[in-house]
């Protein structure tokens, strides 16, 4: 079934197949993608596992993300770097995670990730009026803002230190009927 | 140090994560992959730095639940874990040699695990390939985002029921008599008896006939058409006597109608069974909901450019209704009892307005329907298209109520002073009452018509006179009721919305901005196809075809509505939640379904089915088919069904059902306490480790310090010291772990 193709390996295909929720041809499909990004920098030739990382900007200009007001922090929070430089693994990865099958947990510790903007594994106030502003294109007023990210660590801090560690994240976001469907990329 | 703060400041101000945290068995789990590069840590801080290159993988191996972690993630399939694609290759390739140890057995097993999940995928694939309409309900997610697309996906669960449906009824009523006289069947037809019950006046039309005639009666059923398999009197079979059995088409006939009914109940129950338990989880925490909208609230799906500028403007609203509702929720608990009284004595009024609007339209549906029976029985022909209107004036007096009674509901709302969210549902229940019982109205005042006879008691059991085959006269109505709404809901896409989406576009005056673009209302919409099934579902019964035509009605209102959506619809401003619609939906067909059973089992068990046409010609009421199908069978097996319907097992039967629900009842409230306890206990648990780790760093810093000493004896000896409590995995951990970020040289301790 996968022998026309040269662009990966029989062997190359099955690890992708086992490490992410994506069929053969899915992933081939994903490559396409991935190479007309940047036709110029991404070989067609993944037999030897080239060492090709496209930039933030070319990523973020996605159809499925350019919407996103997210964007950068998903690419940055997949990438090995933290600059936002993918590789065909993690823009692969990014998918697999953001794809309808991945289980709520998996997608709750990335979300986690997105959301905590200085990185400190926690998500703090100032964390939350990120994520807000960015929401909302800051069309609330700043006493709004603070209410809303007041009320939030109110409803979510189990630990009583005013900002959401993994645990009370994980606790508040497996109780959010949406969170499964949102948190859902189609490519 | 205040009592409350866990971490410390260094000496440039900024707060840095203390490292005993980062020890934690709970951080191990996030297995984060960030590296230490120089470029990286301009934005981080210098603990990240630390933390980063220590990597978690690190601790992974110090730390005394190494061994359980592994455990854990062996268990959990590859593409599960939070790692990096290079690290997920690893561990695969982990497996495989650990793999390769196992005896010959293993290997197999696991080869045959990994196979079949792979068919299983590529299978589940293939038939998600197949699914209906995939394109369209991707193209419509993008623009519209989830609430939208829930009623589209809903729509095309209709499709796929009524094919069921007509599958369901055309193999085993239409089948054997289409293929009888090709297998050599001999089909025995009911007989007439000539008693006066069973004259039944042909109706089809006689001479010349004018062209518009016929339209008359593919629009109303009636001549042609009446005496087709289209309508119940058609089926005058009794037995069909194949070469090797016999066909009990009546008794098919019955089966069949219950077997609709039992698939309908048991496909939309195991549909709705996800978001049932969502919709439970979510009601119980209506705290929750700023962190809801915050974290869950953008619909990644979206990939349009005024779709998102919708979302994010719908988010905005949501948002700030839920302060208002806090707010108003605050000025209830305000009120003044004068106030109280005030307010309860305008919604009483205001319900007794509504019951009296209700009671309006019900009765004029009921006017209507007797007029129009009468006009058809009377037979005037007066015109054309006054004949028709006569023919159609219920479907015309249900569609006008239909249409304003929504408008009436939303005006009175706003007097009535209730939440936002309490309003919203509210005035969608009054609307889904009117909808469903003006169909039950329609089919009361028609029974009413049946029975009643010139002298009482009937001699048929029914109006022969004028009803000679009242199932038909069902059948017509409700086939009616289908294609008027097929022919108002198309009217309403091209001569209203069309016009205006054009006069919005081009014209600039204060009427267009007034009235504005058309919104895609999703309860109304929906409330719109649930009234088309609930007539399926009642005219399925007397009309075999019928749910053929839903299908095909369904499929053409598929397209005309995904038109309508995308040139001319903007997506509400108000949001419709994609979780809680899911349920909504089949929530209210849940009822349209039960509203619908009614009046079949009525007409089953009680009415005298018509002597002179359809397949219930020898027995009094549809029902009989059934016992006497059973008196033919073996002893044994007539006496487990006498039992099985006797009223000992049905008592029985109830009381067991009663006791498994309490029971149920009760292990939701238990577990429910048992959550609000752990809850609590990890609050106190959350406060005791900052306490914990807050004496200990006190115990470790000393202003003064004795600097030569190596830092390992210090803390072994100051490990003895301590309180039981701080011999956990720190104590094996201590020669990388303790060090303070800003530590005084030394750290020795005194307590």
């Amino acid at each position: 079934m996968g022998n026309k193709q040269t662009i990966f390996t029989d062997e190359q295909l099955d690890a992708y197949q086992d490490c992410t929720f994506f069929t053969r041809k899915e992933i081939l499909r994903l490559h396409a993608r991935y190479h007309e990004l940047a036709p110029h920098l991404v070989p067609m030739d993944y037999t030897n596992e080239p060492d090709c990382k496209l930039p933030l900007a070319l990523i973020v200009n996605m159809p499925e993300l350019k919407e996103n007001p997210f964007r950068n922090r998903i690419v940055e929070s997949f990438s090995e770097d933290g600059m936002g430089n993918l590789s065909f693994n993690e823009f692969v990865d990014m998918f697999s995670v953001l794809s309808e099958m991945a289980p709520r947990e998996l997608k709750a510790i990335y979300a986690f990730k997105i959301y905590d903007y200085n990185v400190d594994n926690y998500l703090c106030k100032e964390d939350l009026k990120k994520t807000l502003n960015k929401l909302t294109k800051e069309e609330l007023t700043p006493e709004e803002v603070d209410l809303v990210c007041d009320k939030t660590i109110e409803e979510a801090d189990l630990d009583g230190d005013n900002k959401l560690s993994y645990s009370d994240f994980e606790n508040m976001i497996t109780r959010a009927p949406d969170f499964l469907s949102t948190f859902h990329i189609r490519i | 140090m205040e009592v409350d703060s866990v971490f410390f400041t260094d000496r440039s101000g900024r707060v840095t994560s203390n490292p005993l945290l980062d020890q934690l068995p709970s951080y191990q789990s996030l297995l984060y992959r960030r590296k230490s590069s120089g470029a990286g840590s301009k934005r981080r801080n210098s603990s990240r730095n630390r933390f980063g290159s220590s990597g978690s993988n690190k601790w992974a191996v110090n730390t005394v639940s190494k061994h359980e972690e592994k455990q854990k993630l062996e268990e959990r399939p590859i593409r599960e874990l939070p790692k990096t694609m290079a690290e997920k290759r690893q561990q695969k390739a982990q497996r495989l040699q650990d793999a390769a140890d196992l005896s010959s057995w293993r290997q197999w097993k696991q080869g045959t695990r990994r196979y079949l999940r792979r068919l299983r995928e590529d299978a589940h694939d293939w038939l998600s390939s197949l699914q209906l309409w995939r394109g369209d309900i991707h193209l419509i997610e993008g623009m519209f985002g989830q609430g939208i697309l829930s009623y589209f996906s809903f729509l095309r669960f209709l499709v796929m029921l009524n094919l069921i449906i007509f599958v369901l009824m055309f193999s085993f009523v239409m089948l054997p008599i289409i293929i009888a006289p090709h297998t050599s069947g001999n089909i025995t037809y009911n007989l007439n008896d000539g008693g006066i019950c069973s004259v039944y006046p042909s109706s089809t039309r006689r001479g010349l006939v004018i062209y518009y005639e016929h339209i008359a009666d593919l629009l109303s059923g009636g001549g042609f058409l009446e005496q087709t398999y289209l309508f119940y009197g058609y089926y005058r079979a009794h037995k069909i006597y194949f070469p090797k059995t016999t066909y009990n088409l009546p008794l098919a006939y019955l089966l069949a109608t219950i077997a609709y009914l039992f698939l309908s109940l048991v496909w939309i129950v195991k549909r709705s069974a996800t978001g049932f338990k969502r919709s439970l989880i979510q009601d119980e925490d209506r705290f929750q909901s700023f962190c809801n909208k915050i974290f869950a609230g953008w619909d990644f799906c979206i990939t349009n450019v005024n779709a998102s500028k919708l979302k994010r403007s719908s988010l905005l609203y949501e948002l700030k209704t839920d302060l208002e509702e806090e707010r108003i929720k605050q000025k209830i608990a305000d009120r003044t009892r004068k106030e109280k009284c005030r307010i309860y004595f305008i919604r009483f009024l205001l319900n007794l307005f509504v019951m009296a609007v209700l009671a309006g339209c019900f009765y004029s549906i009921y006017k209507a329907t007797i007029f129009s029976q009468k006009a058809q029985m009377d037979n005037i022909k007066v015109n054309f298209i006054v004949d028709l209107i006569y023919e159609y004036l219920p479907s015309i007096v249900i569609t006008l109520a239909n249409f304003i009674t929504p408008l009436v509901f939303s005006i009175i709302i706003n007097f009535e002073d209730y939440s936002p969210a309490f309003e919203i549902r509210f005035t969608l229940m009054r609307c889904v009452f009117m909808r469903l019982t003006s169909i039950g109205v329609l089919l009361f005042s028609l029974w009413s018509q049946i029975t009643k006879c010139k002298e009482e008691p009937c001699v048929c059991g029914y109006n022969h006179l004028l009803y000679s085959c009242w199932e038909t006269r069902v059948g017509q109505e409700m086939y009616k009721l289908t294609i008027f709404d097929f022919i108002t809901i198309v009217s309403v896409t091209i001569f209203v919305e069309f016009p205006r989406k054009l006069i919005v576009r081009h014209c600039d005056c204060g009427l267009a901005k007034w009235w504005g673009q058309q919104e895609f209302a999703i309860p109304q919409n929906v409330l719109e196809i649930v009234y088309g099934q609930t007539i399926c579902w009642i005219g399925t019964f007397y009309c075999p075809l019928l749910p053929a035509i839903c299908t095909i009605k369904y499929f053409f209102m598929f397209y005309i509505k995904k038109l309508s959506l995308i040139n001319n619809c903007r997506p509400a401003t108000r949001p419709f939640r994609a979780s809680s619609s899911n349920f909504f939906f089949l929530c209210v067909l849940l009822i349209g379904l039960a509203l619908a059973c009614m009046p079949v089992i009525a007409s089953v068990a009680q009415i005298n089915c018509s002597q002179a046409c359809g397949p219930f010609v020898n027995y009094t009421t549809s029902w009989e088919v059934v016992p006497t199908a059973v008196s033919q069978l073996p002893d044994g097996v007539q006496g487990l069904l006498w039992a099985l319907s006797s009223e000992a097992f049905a008592v029985s039967f109830f009381v067991v059902t009663c006791l498994a629900m309490f029971y149920m009842i009760a292990l939701a409230g238990a577990h429910k306490k048992v959550i609000k306890q752990l809850r609590e206990q990890l609050a106190m648990d959350g406060r005791d480790k900052r306490f914990l780790i807050q004496k200990l760093c006190q115990a470790q810093r000393i202003p003064e310090v004795r600097p030569s000493q190596p830092r390992q004896q210090v803390l072994s000896s100051s490990s003895s010291r301590r309180s039981p409590n701080y011999e956990t995995s720190f104590s094996n951990n201590f020669d990388e772990s303790l060090f303070l970020v800003h530590s005084p040289p030394d750290s020795s301790t005194h307590v």
